[in-house]
This record gives C-alpha cells, sequence and structure tokens, in this order.
C-alpha cells in the first residue's frame, strides 16, 4: 500500500499545480544617454491548489538572458616578439548578458540532466557547434569568452541569492551592467524539489535605447550617409562657432 | 556623470571625456598639432572599442582644423592650389586606407595594425623631434645660421605645376604622393596626419613655412571629413555624442593653449611635445610586447 502510495506521489508530482506567479520591478530598462547600469528586482509567489510538500523542499532558478549573437573568439600568441591574434574560433550564439540566481548551491538546486535538458548553466547558455580543424583546445575558447565576460559582470552565478520563504514568496535582484546590449532579455524561472523540474515560468524584460540614443543608434545604420553628415556639420560648426566666440571674447 | 554612448555602447564619465578633450586641446594650442595622434591612443586607454576610437577621432579633429583654418586664411597663409593637389592624393589614400581598415578587420588584425603604425610614427616623430629641437638649442647657444636646402632630386620630375602663394614650381606628382600617403595613415590612425604632412612639406617639397601650417590644416579637414564619411557608411563607428563631447573640451582647450604656448620658448616647446609622444609610444609598445593579462579576446563575427 505504502508503496503504491509512493509509486502515486512519484507520478503526481511533476503533475501538481505549483506555479509561479511573477512581478518584476520593470518590464522595461530603457538605455538613456545618462544610463549607467539598472538593477531589476524580480519577486513572485508560488501558486498552488495542495498543501505545501515540505520533505523535499521547493528550489527557485532564476535565469535571465540577453540577447544572443554570434561571436569570434580570438587567441594572441607571440609572433616575431609581439603578442598577435592568431587562432579564432567562431561562437554560434552567445548571450550579450547572463545571469543565474539560485536558492540554494546551484547543483543542488537543479541536476546536471535538467541543466542539459533546459539549458540553465552558464556554459550550457552559449552554444558553440564546432571548432574548426586546426584548433585544438576549442573549449578553451569558450571557457575565455565565460572568464572575460564574468570579469566584467556580463555573466553573473550567485548562488543562494533567491531568497525563498515558506517555499512560497520569492525574490532576487538581478545587477545589468551599464554596457547593456538592446533587445529581450528572456528571464526563466524554475521551481524544482531535489534537482528535478516541477514547474517553468517564462516572461521577457525588454532592454531598449530610447530618446536621443535610439534616434542617434537608428539614424547611423539606416541612414548612414546622413549620419555622417550630420557629425560632419556638428564638427564644422563647433570648431567655427569657437573660434568666433573666442574672437568675441578677446575683443569684448 | 555617466554617459552611455550610443555607438560605442559603453558607459563613460562625461566629464573625463570632456578633460581628453580638453588637455588635447590645450596641447593642439600649445604646439599646433591636430591632437589627432594623442587622442586616438588615449580613447584606446578609457576603453573606447579602437575601430570607433579612430573613426571618431576624425570627426573631432574635422572641428579642429576647421578652428584653426579659419584664422590662417584671414592671415592669407592659405596655399589653395597646392592644398587642392594634396587634396586630390589624400582622398584616394583616404579610400585605400579604409578598404586596408576593413579587409583587416574582417581577419581581426585591426588593433594591432593601427597599434603598430601608432608605435612606429609616435616612435620616429618623438625622436626626430627630440634629437632636432636639442641641437636647436645647442645652435642658438652657439648663434649658428640654419641651412636649408633648396634644390633636390624633386625638382627633375615631370608635370610642373606653378604655386603662387608658397612660390613654386614643383611637380605635382610628389605633392600628390605625399597627400596619399597621409591619406593613408588618416584612415588607419584616425589622425589628420599633420604631424606626418608639415615636415614632409617642408623638407620635400621645400614651401615656405607662413603656409606649411594653414595649408596642411585645410587639406587636412576635407580628409578627415572624407574619412569620417567613410567609416560612417561603411563601419558605423562614427559616435556623435563622443564626438561632441571631445570637440566641446577640444575647442575650449585650444584656445588656452594658444595661450600658454606664446608664454614658452619655442624649443622647449618642442622638447616636451617630443618627450611627451615618446611616453604614449613607449606605452603602446609595452601592450605588444609585454605578456597580456587575457590573452583571448572577443569579437562581433565577420567583423561588424
Amino acid at each position: 500500500m505504502r508503496a503504491i502510495l509512493a509509486l502515486f506521489l512519484f507520478f503526481a508530482a511533476p503533475l501538481m499545480a505549483e506555479e509561479v506567479v511573477l512581478g518584476l520591478s520593470k518590464k522595461n530598462v530603457s538605455i538613456t544617454a545618462n544610463f549607467d547600469g539598472s538593477e531589476i528586482l524580480i519577486f513572485g509567489a508560488v501558486k498552488r491548489e495542495t498543501p505545501i510538500i515540505e520533505d523535499p523542499p521547493l528550489d527557485v532558478v532564476i535565469a535571465v538572458s540577453g540577447p544572443l549573437q554570434p561571436l569570434t573568439v580570438r587567441r594572441k600568441e607571440k609572433r616575431f616578439g609581439i603578442w598577435v591574434n592568431t587562432e579564432s574560433v567562431e561562437i554560434d550564439a552567445a548571450p550579450s548578458f547572463y545571469a543565474v540566481a539560485t536558492s540554494a548551491p546551484f547543483r543542488e538546486a537543479l541536476t546536471d540532466v535538467e541543466d542539459l535538458r533546459h539549458k540553465v548553466s552558464i556554459p550550457r547558455a552559449i552554444r558553440s557547434v564546432g571548432a574548426p580543424y586546426n584548433v585544438q583546445d576549442s573549449a578553451a575558447f569558450t571557457r575565455a569568452v565565460i572568464r572575460i565576460r564574468t570579469e566584467n559582470g556580463n555573466y553573473q552565478l550567485r548562488e543562494n541569492a533567491v531568497s525563498l520563504d515558506q517555499q512560497t514568496l520569492f525574490r532576487t535582484s538581478i545587477d545589468l551592467p551599464a554596457n547593456l546590449t538592446e533587445g529581450d532579455y528572456e528571464t526563466r524561472i524554475f521551481l524544482t524539489r531535489e534537482g528535478q523540474v516541477v514547474s517553468k515560468f517564462e516572461t521577457v524584460i525588454g532592454v531598449r535605447k530610447v530618446g536621443l540614443e535610439r534616434w542617434l543608434y537608428t539614424l547611423s545604420r539606416q541612414q548612414p550617409l546622413l549620419y555622417g553628415l550630420l557629425s560632419l556639420f556638428i564638427a564644422v560648426t563647433a570648431g567655427w562657432g569657437a573660434s568666433t566666440l573666442f574672437r568675441i571674447l578677446r575683443q569684448g | 556623470m555617466q554617459i552611455y554612448l550610443p555607438i560605442a555602447e559603453v558607459s563613460v564619465n562625461a566629464f573625463l571625456l570632456l578633460g581628453l578633450g580638453g588637455i588635447v586641446g590645450i596641447l593642439s594650442g600649445m604646439f599646433g598639432v591636430g591632437g589627432g595622434f594623442l587622442i586616438t591612443p588615449l580613447l584606446f586607454f578609457v576603453g573606447i572599442p579602437p575601430a570607433v576610437a579612430v573613426a571618431t577621432s576624425a570627426t573631432q579633429i574635422v572641428a579642429s582644423s576647421v578652428s584653426g583654418v579659419l584664422a590662417h586664411l584671414k592671415r592669407r597663409s592659405v596655399d589653395l592650389k597646392m592644398g587642392l593637389v594634396l587634396l586630390a592624393g589624400g582622398l584616394v589614400g583616404a579610400a585605400l586606407g579604409v578598404l586596408v581598415f576593413n579587409y583587416l578587420k574582417s581577419l581581426g588584425q585591426v588593433d594591432l595594425l593601427v597599434k603598430l603604425c601608432y608605435v612606429v610614427f609616435l616612435g620616429i616623430i618623438g625622436t626626430l623631434m627630440f634629437i632636432e629641437s636639442v641641437n636647436a638649442i645647442r645652435k642658438s647657444r652657439r648663434n649658428a645660421p640654419v641651412k636649408r636646402r633648396n634644390h633636390n632630386w624633386i625638382h627633375g620630375l615631370p608635370f610642373k605645376m606653378r604655386f603662387r602663394v608658397s612660390g613654386l614650381y614643383i611637380s605635382v606628382i610628389p605633392p600628390l604622393l605625399v597627400g596619399l600617403s597621409v591619406g593613408v595613415l588618416a584612415a588607419i590612425m584616425g589622425v589628420g596626419g599633420g604631424f606626418i604632412m608639415v615636415p614632409a612639406m617642408i623638407y620635400l617639397l621645400s614651401m615656405p613655412t607662413k603656409v606649411v601650417i594653414g595649408t596642411s590644416l585645410f587639406q587636412i579637414i576635407f580628409v578627415t571629413a572624407f574619412t569620417t564619411l567613410l567609416h560612417a557608411t561603411t563601419n558605423y563607428t562614427v559616435d556623435i555624442a563622443l564626438a561632441v563631447l571631445l570637440l566641446i573640451g577640444g575647442v575650449i582647450g585650444a584656445q588656452f593653449g594658444t595661450r600658454i604656448g606664446t608664454l614658452l620658448n619655442a624649443e622647449q616647446l618642442r622638447i616636451l611635445l617630443s618627450l611627451m609622444v615618446i611616453v604614449v609610444c613607449g606605452n603602446l609598445a609595452l601592450g605588444l610586447l609585454l605578456q597580456p593579462d587575457e590573452l583571448f579576446s572577443i569579437g562581433a563575427v565577420g567583423g561588424h
């Protein structure tokens, strides 16, 4: 009887309705002229129809991913006495920004198999199909991307950074750095028990250049000639204006 | 106050950029150089991507050259005919330079090329200036007369043309070549090239010193303007916000620099400038020679 009950619970568990009700401190991040990084508060509650299962305890994993971009990673080597870029590997898609926050140590909150399935951890979020035949250690190039971007705050792994109250209320904050790329930042929230995903919720945080930044960027891409002429006009006016202004000041 | 640069996509302190522009402006006012060869490496140190730094410096040089050439036009110390010949070579050179720049960018070697160009040219110019100004100080103490060659192999070339303002009757080939090589440098290094053109005009073309600076500024305006347009349309690397901050600092600094310059002795000024050029060069050279902390670098695919 007990075995049947355990079996029943085992199969019922993934179907059990534990759902995420999510709140974000902001749905959109605006990159303005004086943008200096931003902090997003991600908070929410677990909605359920049944009593809380105390054991195994609930864990929360939150992953925020910036737009995926193809990259070229280059390695320097000493040639003719100076350091020169030699080998390069193309990475098919790497997020411009990636942050993972968990309520427990990462491996406890999510098993390796589940990580592989949902591509949550930082190395799994980077997609690299293959390296050119002449590069022996292409993994070193992927590791370099993670190392460089972790150092400048673009990739973050923050274990135990999600606070979870009574297995119901959770919250964390994600620091967005100043050198943010525009795009849709896919935000995923996983509820896990014993490292198994029991529920998943997805939403999008929009990061956009606004106002003058938006206008200049669009102009430079869509009307490059006009943009170039505008730059020159500003430069010539400033040069002429300054010399005229100072001449007047000297005379006056 | 942090400011987010829309094209460079980095956030930089606005006062730092104003200050940089100001310092370079003061120096260019003091020494009568465009300052492009100083501002580009300084932008590298601040963390602006090299491609953006090169393209945007060209825009900034347009502003400072316009400001300078207006003063020279009033004094009638611009040889427009010579300027146009230099310009013809310069435009071709700038187009070639941007082609080389884009090709190397796709190979991932553009940073190396730009830095190597800087190390080589700053090293040569800095050392020559230093030696020349030390000699000049020695000579002025002994009151020795300074000789100037008037006739050399250049006068044997065909396609002669008369340049009235400069008082020259020479072949158009040397000025075209000078313009061409300066155009290539302008595109690759993001400089006006005045620091190379001025000696070339004096020593190779034997132009009178009083028209040299005005004429080189006249030519530089158009070459750097052309470079700006080429970079803006092919690489999308001209950052207006960055350019505006630099040139505000620059044009104000230049006015103060001109006054400081009049207070100092010309030879001492040149020694100071040459030492500064050597320091910038040494710093860039160390970056190429020493093992970098991070061997890997991330770039966009296809160089865009």
